[in-house]
């Protein structure tokens, strides 16, 4: 344990030191190589933690009152600590690429970026509620601030105080649920909240706290209103780690407090299902109607999260049904797809980056024709698209599939409630992979193929290989993951086992059905990619000693055709987002083309999210308006400021006068 | 000690009646060298080592290098006059009368725990902090306001004194530190007044305030 903690040392010194150094290449290798020894060092207890030796808590005395610096690591914090690992040290390496152009300085960004890793780590492996929160708000800013890096935009400006005002609301509903949860309790040790006694309705309290300040943190629908500004205005890796790890930590918490509550009713998992649905097909819908890759990649997030919970939920009615193989498949898929957004949406924030970073564009309407330009980024964007999308043989699919055979175990089990909730599950899951392989279509066609839409696009090279390199790497995991399936459900069974409160032999029996469904379908993908590479293979030898032409990508036949000519993401997506209107509310501007020869027009569209237009804007407005009288106290004046003081002072002595009489 | 509590309630009135930036650093300083011999009148004869190196170093702050630090300050600025208060200095001498009598009142029923001090020592404790406090709000100038923080910082001294002679070296010292950071500040504060504005009006530091433009801020973020 204490390795784990001297790793988080290490990531710190990193920071610290790339504070210290001059210039800007050695500060950022020196920063990445602090989070890589860090992250090396931690992985250790990790590893350990996951093969069934946890390594030995560590506790010492904290003067704070109910505090106290505990650490442990079980199965559900080294399974947390796996995306945190896997992911920080890439991006690291991403970002010494990424962020080898800028002119500024970098010593900001590098050292918060370091004490955000750490943060995390020790995050999900603190044992007391103080420290918790202590930890989870050194998270909270040292993030704002990587946003917040290219300040000198108007955009991100806004953008870091939107995440500012989302992350202190959330911390609100938690610093409310620690105080609550440790009323009565000599300390908030989470040994010692877990062991007291609790009414329901207490508990259901906070439960819906935890459900408002994580889900905050972890982007639920409504709560999500930071996502889209946050991740298009932080540098890329930056992007990558938040979203694809940072956000977790919402999830991590949610389990967490779960642990501490006892026994679950049945309407916490309802309330997290449908969470989970809104959640996943109003984040995907969002997500169609975008035209920034960055922003749409954010809404993703929400989606990916909603899918998360979804089988949270399905995991919590199973506990409240006492149902082993919903506990297990609802719990450990949505678990495993913890790890699995983890690879694939940080891979695709990296090839957003490397697109962004090689032509300057993050408008989908103005990229194209890149996977020429950029075969890498190309081929590892593809890749990341299918898992995204839940297609074999990549990891997406995996955690998916065990949602899905939760599900069906619910037909299977013909109670009402289960069938209802299978019946949630599986058409909402069907609907959100539906519109998330239509929108990873748009995606990348439009970003990759045809042809370059400007001529930034049509300049874009490939990057460097310190970006290209932790693409690869992700890529190959996403793979890897997907390929070794029946190994990942059972890695997740201590971190199952830890929410459950079963026994792994009993639970990994519950998942037999499973596992045996995923070793035939890696059986088959083994043979399509076997097929595949055969097949690529010989188209690779045909035209061998064959003359070869290289002309344009296909043209329809026009005799003089131009890129402008091509489908946009707009075009390609408005069949599905007019489906969606009434949610989306999308505005558009422009005029209809009359006559054979129109002259000049113009044709935009714009979504903006609808819990920032119709929920957090009204409430803020109003907020904004009750509060205004007070705020004419506020206006600068040193000498009313003092008077206030003065004022203050003199009427508490005369009210203590008053008493003695 | 009564009659050095008088000259101290005589200074502070003084104070509020002189519109010479001048005459009102002097009288401060005067005022810290009266605060400084404090112990040593409290002390009755009985005069340990410990008692003196408190009084040295309090009349050498309070009595000269800050009065000396506040001069130099007035020597920069160019400003040499309180001109305008919120309010006239003969309104303010008499409001100094009402001030002392509210302190009268309070510390009439207030008891010192294990102290023998007068209870006039006290009374004038009160008047010194209510002074500075009336002298900060009534007042346009920084520097007077700078001066106004040490007369509210000789009160609670005197505070010290009167609860006990033996332990108020580190309170004492806290104070100080606090004392120099703060004067500190002001130092800087003035210094920049003075530069960006041309001024050391503090009341036109409005100009700084973002009170105006804040609902822009939340307008704008809600778009």
């Amino acid at each position: 344990m204490v390795l784990f903690l001297v790793g988080c040392g290490f990531a710190v010194l990193g920071g610290v030191i790339a504070l210290l150094v001059n210039g800007s290449k050695p500060a950022r290798w020196i920063a990445t190589i602090g989070v890589w020894i860090g992250c090396g060092l931690a992985s250790i207890p990790v590893i350990s933690a996951l093969g069934d030796q946890a390594p030995h808590p560590v506790q010492w005395a904290w003067s704070m009152p109910g505090g106290s610096l505990s650490f442990a690591l079980d199965g559900l914090s080294a399974f947390f600590c796996l995306p945190i690992l896997l992911v920080s040290p890439l991006a690291a390496l991403y970002g010494v690429g990424y962020l080898a152009g800028h002119a500024r300085s970098l010593k900001a960004v590098l050292f918060f970026y370091n004490v955000l890793v750490a943060s995390m780590l020790m995050l999900v492996a603190t044992r007391n509620g103080l420290l918790f929160l202590v930890v989870w708000e050194i998270m909270a800013i040292s993030s704002f601030f990587l946003v917040i890096f290219d300040d000198e935009h108007a955009h991100v400006r806004r953008a870091g105080w939107t995440y500012l005002v989302a992350t202190h609301i959330g911390t609100a509903a938690l610093l409310a649920m620690f105080a609550l949860l440790g009323a009565g309790a000599d300390s908030l040790d989470f040994t010692a909240l877990a062991a007291m006694g609790r009414s329901l309705t207490m508990a259901t309290v906070l439960f819906a706290l935890a459900v408002i300040g994580f889900g905050s943190k972890a982007g639920f629908f409504a709560l999500h209103v930071w996502l889209p500004q946050a991740h298009p205005a932080a540098p890329s890796h930056v992007s990558a780690l938040m979203s694809g790890v940072m956000i977790k930590t919402g999830i991590y918490g949610l389990l967490r407090v779960l642990t501490l509550l006892g026994a679950p009713s049945a309407g916490w998992g309802w309330t997290l299902v449908i969470v989970g649905l809104s959640s996943g097909i109003l984040g995907v819908a969002f997500a169609l109607a975008q035209h920034d890759i960055k922003r749409l990649l954010a809404y993703h997030s929400v989606e990916n999260i909603g899918i998360i919970t979804l089988g949270l939920g399905a995991g919590v009615l199973g506990l409240s049904w006492g149902q082993p193989v919903l506990i297990m498949l609802g719990f450990g898929g949505g678990i495993l797809h913890v790890l699995n957004h983890a690879v694939f949406k940080s891979l695709l924030f990296f090839g957003a980056g490397a697109v962004a970073h090689s032509t300057g564009l993050r408008d989908i309407d103005h990229l194209g024709g890149l996977l020429k330009r950029m075969r890498w980024t190309g081929l590892t964007f593809l890749v990341a698209s299918a898992a995204i999308c839940g297609l074999p043989p990549f990891n997406g699919f995996v955690s998916e599939f065990l949602i899905y055979v939760a599900a069906f175990s619910g037909l299977h089990a013909a109670t009402p409630g289960t069938v209802v909730l299978a019946i949630g599950i599986l058409t909402g899951l069907a609907l959100i992979g539906g519109l998330a392989a239509a929108c990873f279509a748009k995606a990348f066609g439009m970003v990759f193929l045809g042809e370059p839409r400007s001529d930034h696009a049509g300049g874009a090279h490939e990057v460097g290989p310190t970006m290209r390199w932790p693409m690869m790497a992700l890529a190959v995991a996403c793979l890897a993951i997907g390929l070794l399936a029946p190994l990942a459900v059972r890695g997740v069974l201590p971190a199952v086992a830890v929410v459950a409160g079963g026994d792994p032999g009993a639970l990994l029996e519950a998942a037999g059905g499973a596992i045996r469904g995923l070793t035939g379908v890696v059986y088959i993908s083994v043979t399509l990619l076997l097929v595949t590479g055969g097949l690529l293979l010989f188209r690779r030898l045909l035209p061998r000693g064959k003359q070869q032409t290289e002309t344009g990508t296909w043209d329809c036949g026009y005799a003089r055709p131009t890129p402008r000519m091509q489908y946009t993401a707009s075009s390609f997506a408005q069949p599905l987002v007019d489906l969606f209107r009434t949610l989306l509310g999308t505005r558009k501007r422009g005029m209809a083309v009359r006559g054979f020869f129109p002259a000049r027009a113009t044709f935009e569209t714009d979504t903006p999210d609808a819990a920032q237009e119709r929920l957090f804007a009204p409430l803020f407005q109003s907020i904004d308006r009750l509060v205004a009288p007070i705020r004419r106290m506020q206006h600068g004046r040193v000498h009313e400021y003092l008077l206030y003081i003065a004022a203050t002072l003199v009427l508490l002595l005369l009210f203590w006068k008053a008493g003695t009489r | 000690m009564d009659t050095t509590s008088v000259f101290l309630i005589l200074s502070c009135l003084l104070l509020l009646g002189s519109s010479r930036l001048r005459v009102a650093i002097r009288v401060v300083a005067a005022q810290g060298v009266l605060v400084g011999l404090l112990p040593l009148v409290r002390s009755e004869g009985n005069l340990h080592l410990h008692i003196w190196i408190l009084a040295v170093v309090i009349i050498a702050t309070k009595g000269f290098a800050l009065p000396w630090l506040m001069s130099v300050a007035l020597r920069r600025t160019r400003a040499h006059r309180e001109i305008e208060p919120f309010i006239g200095f003969g309104a303010s001498v008499l409001c100094g009368v009402g001030l002392f009598a509210l302190s009268l009142w309070i510390t009439a029923s207030l008891q010192l725990t294990g102290a023998e001090a007068s209870g006039l020592l006290l009374t004038t404790a009160f008047f010194l902090v209510l002074t500075g406090l009336f002298l900060m709000v009534s007042r346009r100038k920084a520097i007077t306001q700078s001066l106004a923080y040490l007369v509210m910082e000789n009160g609670v001294y005197v505070v010290g004194i009167g609860m006990s002679l033996e332990s108020p070296f580190l309170v004492e010292l806290g104070i100080l530190l606090d004392v120099s950071v703060g004067l500190f500040i002001m130092g800087n504060l003035l210094f920049h007044l003075d530069r960006e504005f041309d001024h050391l009006d503090a009341d036109k530091l409005t100009e700084l305030s973002d009170a105006s433009s804040s609902p822009d801020l939340i307008s704008e973020a809600s778009e």
